[in-house]
């Protein structure tokens, strides 16, 4: 199929900037009014972030502007799951998000995706919702975290959409994402928090898969958000949190011999539930084919 | 008999194989063989051979005696059959024809006769001397010489009812046993020389019984032969005349000779049921019985997807598993995206039509392919562009790259099931090679790999899996589903065991040979394992063959409709017909020389599995070492593995069916005497039938016992037993081996029959849910038990001594955990001793109640049967023990009739105190009254079951216990059970204990993988 190449392989990064209203406690949203973020702070952690992933990891770097009406259009995470050269647009719990895969949409396109809407659903889905931060792709299966943002039907339009692929259902404790407290962290490595609800993850992940994974476990759940990119030539890069953010959890990245690490803060964004992966959308666009 | 000589013979012959098959590899004996089982018949004409002895020992009383001497002889002239093969073929043919004819009734006590001939035929050649060991093909061939002669006798005899003719052999069969059990010993030495000739024999037989064949037809009054249409891969129809009895394995060994398949372990023979829902055709049955009322039409397809296609020796192999897929796709049943889709069709495009040609290959040219089920435009566009991009891949290339992509389809492999978890939620049962995958809608939501399952089972509707427990957890867990009937959850059941057999074991054989008292039936994969045919795969070395792909025919099926047979035909190259064809003789028989010589086949064959139903089956118990010997012994033999490749197919099976037929007369009697208790047993059909099997062998012992003591007069009433009595020593023997064939063939039979009758009940919805039903009952419930046991205790009071009020205490002890071994073992070394003192007992109520079985008793038993073809003592056959009481030994007549009906898994081990038993057809008495009472204290739980009968003015008080024990392995069940039966003596002083019957529900801790 399609998907032969194991997890890593991505030529583009499409990722939004973060808006002034960043932070802003959005009408009914869940945003946290309670922690005060720094905006101009966040823009440059996402700078960074966007830096390393075109200067540092090579990837092609698409920015959409942001949008000051969609103070949560920086999480591009979770408005499309993207496979080979299938995108689904996803469908957001928040009624407000549901706007944000405009912009997206047109991008995807001019990459030749093929663009999948799961919007289109709404009526006969029955509620479906999904994001992307609730779903890991590891190269060979999809698991997708029933959430609070993410049901079953919403799974149901994913696996119906990457039929090549097992798409298992995992729980995902604490109100949290699935990629908040896992990611990839190479071709066939899962880094996972250290929390009970991880562990609880994780094991429900093992139980599901038919594949092995490597398991790096660390300390803080929020070290376990990396982004993890096999570079051009064959370097693999791992984006992580910075030992200031994650004291606990730097050795562990140690522990991946021959790997580029690349700290990068996202403390901001963390405020809000943000993580890491939340900031990028990754491609394999290559012309293959 | 055949499969299960052939089973032990097998682990016997695995190092003698090596030797056995040279000498079968040689041109001359390999030709004698082939020639006289094709002249019989294919696969049949050996058993026909055997059968012909049988008859002659067991069948007519007069007649045998003649038979028996005319069989001794046999051997000297087996030599000069070779020279006569005609008349051999003939007299095959006629002995063919009987079984033909025959229904299953009539089969079985062919197959009886036949297993116990082809023994017999060894165990003669030893006897008279010394002509045995040196002449390989002459010991065969010898048997065959016999065979003719009796054939016609017992032709004649089966036309009788076949109720009378049932009970006949099995009285038959209990004299044989008696006679083998003395002989035993004396035959086990020279055993142990002819073993390797019986061996052969047993192999050639077993091939011939796997593959009846048409040539029986000719001269079989009733023989019929249908016309088999079978569906293939690509998309032709394949029409073969059958036998209306032939098993499955010959219709599927038909098939792949067409195809000119090698690795055909993969594959299988799907039919629809009247349900239209789609089965496979177990090659170890009639196919008759399976599809019951429905369509001589069968599909070819792939019933074992292979994880690693590139691993597959052959690229015919390989092109039949991308027609399957592409079937698979274009149906939906193997979901793919948009983009895979279109890369899969064009590798189609590639390996049909070649390099993409722009002038020739105009965008219609792929409208012939559907490459999804809904295909569209943009789809063909898509195809057509990729398959620009593989220019310069061969076919082969192409498929291998198709397969390449195919295999990484989530659901590649994946055999789904529609069930509804506990909670009522409509969810998919996928079981695929790594284990059970639980779906709901497209999402998985659960998975069960196979190391991680302790066992399956299916009670009623409802398919259970017990989970190992997990790091953090204590306890095992089980996990229900209720699937839409009692059907649907014996399919997904049986699709467990297969996978599970297939793909996690490295051999069919279940770890337990050494016990030989495990009972339960069982229902196993008795074909290769994936490992085993990868071994056989490594060792073809045949040109590759030619073959057509699709492309040809599909065009042809799109102007015909369906295209000819002949095609694939003449597709198929020489190369590979030159193994896989046989003499133009073979052919005529109907089967392929390779079917007939599969002696490594059936030795793998009866290793790997024996036909056994287990309800339960115990996933976690792999003998690696069993499995690494036989991987030996494969490899030792090399010869015979090519051999057995190119023919192999598992043909024990169907002997074994044979001789269970035959020896189930009895059970077949039982059936029919018993309203109710049959119905319930039927819904369980396969394990039913095992158990019921397990049991008339039990009583064959017992039978041999008095036999051997007395020539008594008793046994006169049985024809085959008078025979017996008169036959020299030398006839003993083989009447001993007979017998020994006898029981192992009377368990095949009643396996047969119960499923005759299983089917055809199944066929009817109602039918169906009475079934399931019962088995419930009996299972679950003790009084439904006892409701069924009326009858059969009825029965086999009639049968009983008039005089003596037989009080039978039978007590069920159900253990979970692991005690089994031990108890067992003991059970065993009991059961021999005492089966020559035993008497004919009819066992059945108790057995009846045994129900509850669990899947570790089906292994054993198998393993059993082969231990017993090796010259082991009878009784170590049999999984039932059964201990008869001295004092009841006073009368041995042999009572077929009462053989008691184990549905369950468990192991069951019956002692029996010799009972009474007039001859076996006693008259059933008449019931005066029944009670059941139930008293629960602490961890066990104690049913009585009071039966009064009246026979003839007689009666009879039956009181029956049934005395659950349940408790962890902490308890000391032998003690719980010793009080138990302590204590109903101490109830009852003046009634004796007749029967103990010991279920063993263990559940095997046995390590699984991982």
């Amino acid at each position: 199929m399609a998907s032969v190449r194991p997890y890593g392989h991505f030529t583009h990064a499409v990722v939004r900037g973060i808006p002034e209203s960043f932070g802003r406690k959005a009408e009914g949203g869940e945003t946290d009014g309670e922690c005060e973020t720094d905006l101009a702070k966040a823009q440059r952690q996402f700078g960074v972030l966007t830096g390393a992933l075109r200067q540092k990891v090579g990837l092609q770097l698409i920015e959409i502007p942001p949008d000051p009406n969609l103070p949560e259009s920086w999480r591009i995470e979770d408005v499309a799951v993207i496979q080979g050269d299938t995108a689904l647009i996803t469908r957001p719990w928040k009624q407000q998000r549901r706007s944000e895969a405009e912009a997206l949409r047109r991008v995807l396109s001019e990459l030749n995706l093929t663009v999948v809407e799961m919007g289109g659903e709404e009526g006969g889905s029955g509620g479906a919702t999904l994001e992307g931060s609730d779903v890991l792709f590891t190269g060979k299966e999809f698991f997708v975290g029933i959430s609070s943002h993410t049901n079953h039907r919403g799974a149901e339009v994913l696996a119906d959409t990457f039929r090549d692929f097992a798409v298992s259902t995992v729980p995902v404790c604490g109100g949290a994402r699935l990629k908040n407290v896992c990611s990839m962290g190479g071709p066939n490595t899962i880094v996972i928090g250290n929390s009970e609800g991880a562990k609880k993850t994780l094991r429900t992940m093992e139980q599901l898969t038919d594949h092995h994974y490597e398991v790096l476990t660390v300390p803080e759940d929020m070290a376990a958000n990396c982004i993890y990119v096999r570079g051009a030539s064959k370097m693999d890069f791992l984006l992580h949190r910075p030992t200031e953010e994650c004291p606990n959890s730097a050795p562990a990245f140690q522990k991946l011999t021959d790997y580029t690490l690349l700290p990068t803060a996202c403390s901001e964004a963390f405020k809000l539930g943000g993580v890491l992966s939340s900031f990028c959308l990754l491609i394999n666009r290559k012309l293959q084919i | 008999m055949t499969t299960e000589a052939a089973s032990e013979t097998e682990v016997k012959k695995e190092p003698e194989k090596s030797e056995e098959q040279p000498a079968a590899a040689e041109p001359d004996a390999a030709a004698q063989t082939a020639e006289p089982a094709a002249g019989d018949g294919k696969k049949e004409p050996e058993q026909p051979k055997p059968a012909g002895n049988n008859p002659a020992g067991d069948n007519p009383g007069s007649d045998q005696p003649a038979p028996d001497g005319a069989a001794p002889p046999a051997p000297g002239e087996a030599p000069q059959n070779p020279e006569a093969p005609p008349p051999t073929s003939e007299k095959k043919k006629e002995k063919e024809q009987p079984a033909g004819k025959g229904i299953s009734r009539f089969l079985p006590p062919w197959l009886k006769r036949q297993k116990s001939q082809s023994q017999e035929p060894p165990k003669e050649a030893p006897k008279e001397g010394s002509e045995p060991p040196a002449k390989d093909g002459e010991p065969e061939q010898g048997p065959e010489g016999k065979e003719p002669t009796p054939e016609p006798q017992p032709e004649a005899k089966e036309p009788p009812p076949e109720q009378e003719e049932k009970h006949s052999i099995g009285s038959a069969d209990t004299q044989p046993v008696k006679e083998e059990k003395a002989e035993d010993e004396e035959v086990k030495e020279t055993e142990e020389k002819k073993a390797e000739e019986v061996k052969k024999e047993e192999e050639q037989t077993a091939k011939p019984e796997g593959k009846p064949a048409k040539s029986p037809l000719k001269l079989t009054k009733k023989m019929k032969m249908v016309v088999c249409q079978v569906a293939m891969l690509d998309g032709t129809q394949f029409s073969c005349e059958v036998e209306k009895r032939a098993k499955g394995q010959y219709l599927f060994f038909k098939v792949c000779e067409h195809l000119n398949l090698l690795e055909k372990d993969y594959f299988g023979l799907s039919f629809k049921d009247n349900a239209d829902q789609k089965c496979w055709l177990d090659p170890t049955k009639e196919i008759k019985r399976q599809i019951r009322s429905s369509p001589w039409q069968f599909a070819f397809n792939v019933k074992f997807y292979p994880p690693d296609p590139s691993q597959l020796t052959e690229d015919i192999t390989r092109y039949l598993l991308c027609l399957q897929l592409r079937q698979d796709i274009a149906s939906g049943r193997l979901p793919c995206s948009f983009v895979t889709h279109a890369l899969l069709g064009s590798f189609s495009l590639q390996a049909e039509l070649g390099d993409h040609d722009p002038d020739e290959h105009r965008l219609d040219y792929i409208s012939d392919f559907q490459f999804a089920p809904s295909q569209t435009k943009e789809l063909e566009e898509k195809v057509v562009e990729l398959h620009k991009t593989h220019r310069g891949l061969t076919p082969a290339q192409a498929d291998a790259q198709f397969l390449e992509n195919a295999k990484k389809l989530s659901m590649y492999g994946v055999d789904l099931h529609h069930a509804k978890d506990s909670e009522g939620v409509d969810i998919m049962l996928g079981v695929c090679a790594n284990g059970l995958l639980i779906y709901k809608d497209r999402l998985r939501i659960n998975r069960f790999a196979w190391p991680k399952i302790l066992k399956i089972s299916y009670k009623r509707s409802n398919f259970y899996i017990k989970i190992r427990p997990g790091e953090t957890e204590q306890f095992e867990s089980t996990v229900g589903f209720k699937l839409p009937n009692h059907r649907a959850a014996k399919k997904v059941w049986k699709v467990c065991v297969e996978h599970h057999t297939f793909f996690r074991l490295v051999t069919p054989e279940q770890p337990q040979k050494a016990k030989f008292l495990t009972l339960g039936s069982k229902f196993r994969y008795s074909g290769r394992t994936q490992a085993q045919t990868r071994q056989a795969s490594s060792l073809i070395d045949r040109p590759a063959p030619y073959f057509e792909r699709t492309s040809s025919k599909r065009v042809s099926r799109s102007l015909d409709g369906a295209p000819v047979v002949s095609v694939t035909d003449s597709a198929l190259k020489p190369d590979a017909s030159a193994p896989a064809l046989s003499s133009p003789v073979a052919e005529e028989n109907g089967r392929e020389p390779g079917l007939e010589l599969p002696s490594d086949s059936k030795s793998k064959l009866r290793v790997k599995g024996e036909n056994i139903y287990v309800r339960h089956s115990n996933l976690m118990l792999e003998d690696l070492d069993k499995t690494q010997e036989d991987v030996l012994k494969h490899q030792a033999s090399i010869s015979e593995l090519k051999r057995s490749f190119m023919e192999s197919t598992p043909d024990p099976r169907p002997s074994q069916w044979e001789k269970r037929l035959t020896a189930s007369p009895a059970t077949s009697l039982r059936l029919q005497a018993q309203g109710s208790a049959d119905v319930k047993q039927k819904p369980e059909p396969g394990e039913l039938a095992e158990v019921e099997i397990e049991e008339t062998v039990v009583i064959e012992e017992i039978r041999k016992a008095p036999k051997a003591k007395p020539a008594t007069p008793e046994i006169a009433a049985v024809p085959e037993v008078a025979v017996i009595s008169a036959a020299a020593e030398k006839e003993k023997k083989e009447e001993k081996r007979r017998s020994r064939e006898a029981s192992t063939s009377s368990e095949s039979h009643s396996e047969s029959e119960e499923e005759a009758e299983y089917h055809p009940q199944v066929a009817s919805v109602s039918v169906e849910q009475i079934k399931e039903e019962p088995e419930e009952e009996e299972k679950e419930e003790e009084e439904e038990l006892s409701k069924e046991t009326p009858p059969p205790a009825v029965s086999p009071a009639a049968e009983a001594p008039p005089d003596v009020t037989v009080v039978g205490k039978g007590a069920a002890v159900v253990v979970k955990e692991e005690v089994e071994e031990e108890e067992s073992a003991e059970n065993t070394a009991v059961p021999a001793d005492e089966g020559q003192n035993g008497h004919p007992e009819a066992p059945p109520e108790e057995e009846e109640e045994e129900p509850r079985v669990n899947g570790d008793a089906s292994h054993e038993a198998e393993r059993i049967p082969q231990v017993i073809c090796c010259s082991e003592p009878p009784v170590v056959k049999t999984e039932m023990v059964t201990i008869s009481d001295t004092f009841a030994a006073q009368k041995t007549e042999i009572s077929t009739k009462e053989v008691p009906i184990v549905h369950t898994e468990t192991k069951t081990i019956t002692y029996e105190a010799a009972q009474l038993d007039g001859s076996g057809d006693g008259e059933p008495g008449v019931l005066m009254t029944a009670q059941t009472i139930t008293s629960e204290s602490l961890c066990t739980t104690t049913t009585t079951h009071i039966t009064k009968t009246l026979k003839g003015g007689l009666s009879e008080t039956r009181i029956e216990k049934r005395i659950v024990i349940t408790g962890d392995s902490d308890i000391d069940h032998d003690q719980a059970l010793a009080q138990a039966i302590k204590e109903a003596k101490e109830q009852h002083p003046d009634m004796s204990v007749t029967r103990v019957v010991v279920h063993k529900e263990t559940e095997l801790a046995e390590e699984g993988e991982d």
